[in-house]
C-alpha cells in the first residue's frame, strides 16, 4: 500500500510541476488575450478580480487599433520587409550554401563557420556606424533601411542552414545530370534546388520570423510612425505622452505574435539543428 | 575530385566555359554572400572602431583622431562602471535562472504523458514570440498600479496595497524584473537544447551502463551530462551573446532606470550614441562588449573543432 501511495504522490507532483511550467510560459500571453478584450472601466479598477471578465468582453480595442492607428500600415510594412529580405537572402544564401557544401576538404567547413560567426555580431555593436551608412545611402528614417540591413544576420544563418541541407544531398545526382549534358550551373538549378525545397522553405520561414523579432535596428533607424514595422510600432507608438493604451497594445502584440508562434513550433527542430550545427549526431 | 565527362556536342553557350569550372563557379556562387557580409558587417565594424578613437558627434562630424581619450573618459565615469557591472549581473543572473528552469523543464518533457505535444508547443512561446511584444506584456504585469502580480499578492494577504512592491520603480526590484523577463524568454530555448542533447544519446549506451550496474545518478552525471555538454555549451554561448548585447528588454521596461540601476552596455551605447548624438563615446561603450564576445567565439570554435575529431 505505501508503495501505491508513493506512486500516486510522484504522479501528482509530476503533473503539478508540468502545470507550473505551463502557467509560467503561458500566463503573459493569457494576460495579453484577456486585456485586449476587456473594457477600460474593467481594466482600470483595482477592486475587480483581474483574471477574468467583470464587464462583458469588448472589441473596442481592436476596432481602435485598426481604425484609429497605423496598425494595418505596420503590418504591411513588416510584410514588405519580410518578403524583400527573404528574396535577398535566398538569392545570396542559396548559391553560397551550395558552394560551401560542395567544396572539397576543410575549406568549405572553415569558411562556413566564418560566415556563421558573423550571425553572432550583435546589432548593438553595429548600429552606430550602420545608421551612418544608412543615412549616406539616403534611407534614413525609411523602412527600406531595414531591407538593406536585415540580411546581415539572415544571410549568415541561412547560408549555414542551407549548407547542411545541400551536404545531405547525394552528389551523384548532380554528376548524373552533368554526364547527361547539363552544365554545373544547370545541375545546381535543375537538380540541387528542387531537391533542397524543404530546406528553402525552412529558410523562408526563419528569415521571416527573424525579421519580425528584430527590434534594435528598427528602433535605431526609424522614428517616423508610418515607416515602422509591426513590433516597433506596437511597442513604442501606442503611447501618448505618459499614457499607455494597454488594451490596444496587448491586442496588437497578440495579433503580431500568433503567426510567429505557429511558424516557430512547426520548424523548431530544424532551427535547433541549425544552431547546434550537428553538435550531436 | 570527381571527373566530369565531356559534355555531348550541343550549341555551346558563351558562358559555358565559366559555368563548367567547379572552382570558378564555386567562387562566383559564394561571392555575393561574402561581399554582403563584408560591406555591411565588416566595414561598419571598422567604422565603429574608428568612431571610438575620434571626436565624432552628430553635431560636429569631424574625424579628428583623439586616441584612447574616449575610453579613458568612459572608464573614469562611475555610472559606466555601474553599467558594466549591471550587464554582468543581468547576463549571468538570467542565464543561470534560465538554465535551471530549462533543465527541470526538459526532465519533465522527456517523459511521455497525454498532451505533451501541446504543452511543449505552449512552453516554446516565450522564445518564439518577438521579445519586444512579450516585454510590453510583462511591463503591463509589472505596472505600478494595476500589476496583476501585486493584485495576487494582496489577495493572498502577503502584502497590503499600501506597501505593494513597485517592481520597475525600485532599483533592486527593477534589476530582478528584467532578469526574470530575460530568463523567462530563454528557458524554453534551454529546454529545447537539453531535450535535443538527451534524446540524441544512443539508448544502447544507457542500457549498457544499466547492465553494468550504473544507477540513476551515475547514469545522469557520468554519462548524460558529459554527453550533452557540447550542445548545452553552444546553447549557452548563444544565450550569453544575445543577453550580453541586448537592449530591448531594458529599453522597453525601465529605460535603464531607476537611477541607472538597470542600465546595460547595449542600452548605454544607444543612449549616448543615438539619443544624445555623441557617436564617438557611444561607439567606445559598445566596444566594451568585444572582449566577452571574443572569449565566447573562441569557446564556440573549440567546441566545433572538438566535434569534428
Amino acid at each position: 500500500m505505501p508503495r501505491a501511495l508513493a506512486n500516486a504522490l510522484r504522479e501528482t507532483s509530476f503533473y503539478v510541476a508540468v502545470a507550473l511550467f505551463f502557467l509560467l510560459a503561458a500566463f503573459p500571453f493569457y494576460w495579453m488575450l484577456i486585456t485586449s478584450f476587456k473594457t477600460n472601466s474593467d481594466l482600470y479598477n483595482v477592486a475587480n478580480i483581474p483574471f477574468w471578465f467583470n464587464d462583458s468582453p469588448t472589441l473596442e480595442h481592436f476596432r481602435y487599433l485598426f481604425e484609429k492607428t497605423l496598425f494595418v500600415r505596420w503590418l504591411l510594412n513588416s510584410l514588405v520587409i519580410g518578403v524583400c529580405v527573404c528574396a535577398i537572402t535566398l538569392v545570396t544564401a542559396l548559391p553560397a550554401g551550395y558552394s560551401l557544401a560542395r567544396m572539397t576538404g576543410r575549406n568549405g567547413e572553415t569558411l562556413g563557420i566564418g560566415i556563421f560567426l558573423t550571425y553572432l555580431v550583435p546589432p548593438t555593436l553595429l548600429f552606430l556606424p550602420l545608421s551612418r551608412v544608412v543615412a549616406d545611402i539616403g534611407l534614413q528614417n525609411s523602412m527600406w533601411s531595414l531591407v538593406v540591413v536585415y540580411p546581415t544576420f539572415t544571410i549568415p544563418f541561412c547560408t549555414w542552414l542551407l549548407m547542411g541541407f545541400f551536404k545531405a544531398l547525394p552528389v551523384e545526382i548532380e554528376e548524373a545530370a552533368i554526364v547527361d549534358g547539363c552544365s554545373l550551373f544547370g545541375a545546381f538549378i535543375k537538380m540541387a534546388i528542387p531537391l533542397a525545397l524543404p530546406g528553402i522553405l525552412t529558410v523562408v520561414i526563419f528569415t521571416f520570423t527573424l525579421t519580425l523579432q528584430e527590434f534594435v535596428y528598427a528602433l535605431t533607424f526609424i522614428s517616423a510612425s508610418d515607416q515602422k514595422p509591426i513590433t516597433l510600432g506596437v511597442a513604442t507608438d501606442l503611447i501618448r505622452g505618459d499614457i499607455f493604451y494597454w488594451g490596444e497594445i496587448m491586442a496588437g502584440a497578440l495579433i503580431a505574435s500568433i503567426p510567429v508562434a505557429i511558424a516557430y513550433n512547426l520548424f523548431l527542430d530544424r532551427f535547433i539543428s541549425g544552431i547546434t550545427g550537428g553538435a550531436v549526431k | 575530385m570527381t571527373v566530369i565527362a565531356a559534355p555531348i556536342a550541343k550549341p555551346a553557350s558563351r558562358f559555358r566555359f565559366i559555368l563548367d569550372r567547379r572552382a570558378v563557379l564555386g567562387s562566383v556562387f559564394i561571392a555575393p554572400a561574402i561581399l554582403y557580409v563584408l560591406l555591411l558587417v565588416g566595414l561598419p565594424f571598422l567604422l565603429a572602431v574608428y568612431y571610438s578613437v575620434s571626436a565624432y558627434t552628430i553635431y560636429d562630424p569631424s574625424w579628428q583622431f583623439v586616441g584612447l581619450a574616449n575610453f579613458e573618459q568612459i572608464v573614469q565615469d562611475p555610472v559606466f562602471l555601474q553599467t558594466l557591472g549591471n550587464t554582468f549581473i543581468f547576463t549571468f543572473g538570467s542565464q543561470l535562472l534560465g538554465l535551471i528552469l530549462g533543465k527541470f523543464g526538459a526532465l519533465l518533457l522527456l517523459r511521455p504523458f497525454p498532451g505533451r505535444k501541446f504543452v511543449r508547443a505552449v512552453i516554446i512561446l516565450p522564445w518564439a514570440v518577438p521579445i519586444a511584444l512579450a516585454t510590453v506584456a510583462w511591463q503591463w504585469m509589472f505596472d505600478s498600479l494595476y500589476s496583476v502580480i501585486n493584485w495576487t499578492l494582496i489577495a493572498l494577504g502577503i502584502v497590503t496595497r499600501g506597501d505593494a512592491p513597485n517592481w520597475l520603480g525600485t532599483p533592486s526590484l527593477a534589476m530582478l524584473s528584467v532578469i526574470v523577463v530575460n530568463a523567462w524568454r530563454f528557458f524554453p530555448f534551454a529546454i529545447v537544447i537539453f531535450l535535443a542533447g538527451i534524446t540524441a544519446i544512443p539508448q544502447d549506451i544507457l542500457d549498457a551502463a544499466t547492465v553494468d550496474g550504473a544507477g540513476f545518478w551515475r547514469r545522469n552525471y557520468q554519462i548524460i551530462v558529459p554527453m550533452i555538454l557540447p550542445i548545452v555549451a553552444i546553447g549557452l554561448i548563444f544565450g550569453i551573446v544575445f543577453t550580453f548585447t541586448d537592449l530591448s528588454i531594458v529599453f522597453l521596461m525601465t529605460m535603464g532606470g531607476p537611477v541607472g540601476a538597470t542600465s546595460v552596455l547595449g542600452f548605454k551605447g544607444f543612449q549616448v550614441g543615438i539619443l544624445s548624438g555623441d557617436v564617438s563615446h557611444g561607439a567606445a561603450i559598445s566596444l566594451f562588449m568585444l572582449p566577452v564576445l571574443f572569449v565566447v567565439v573562441v569557446a564556440m570554435l573549440r567546441f566545433i573543432r572538438r566535434r569534428e575529431i
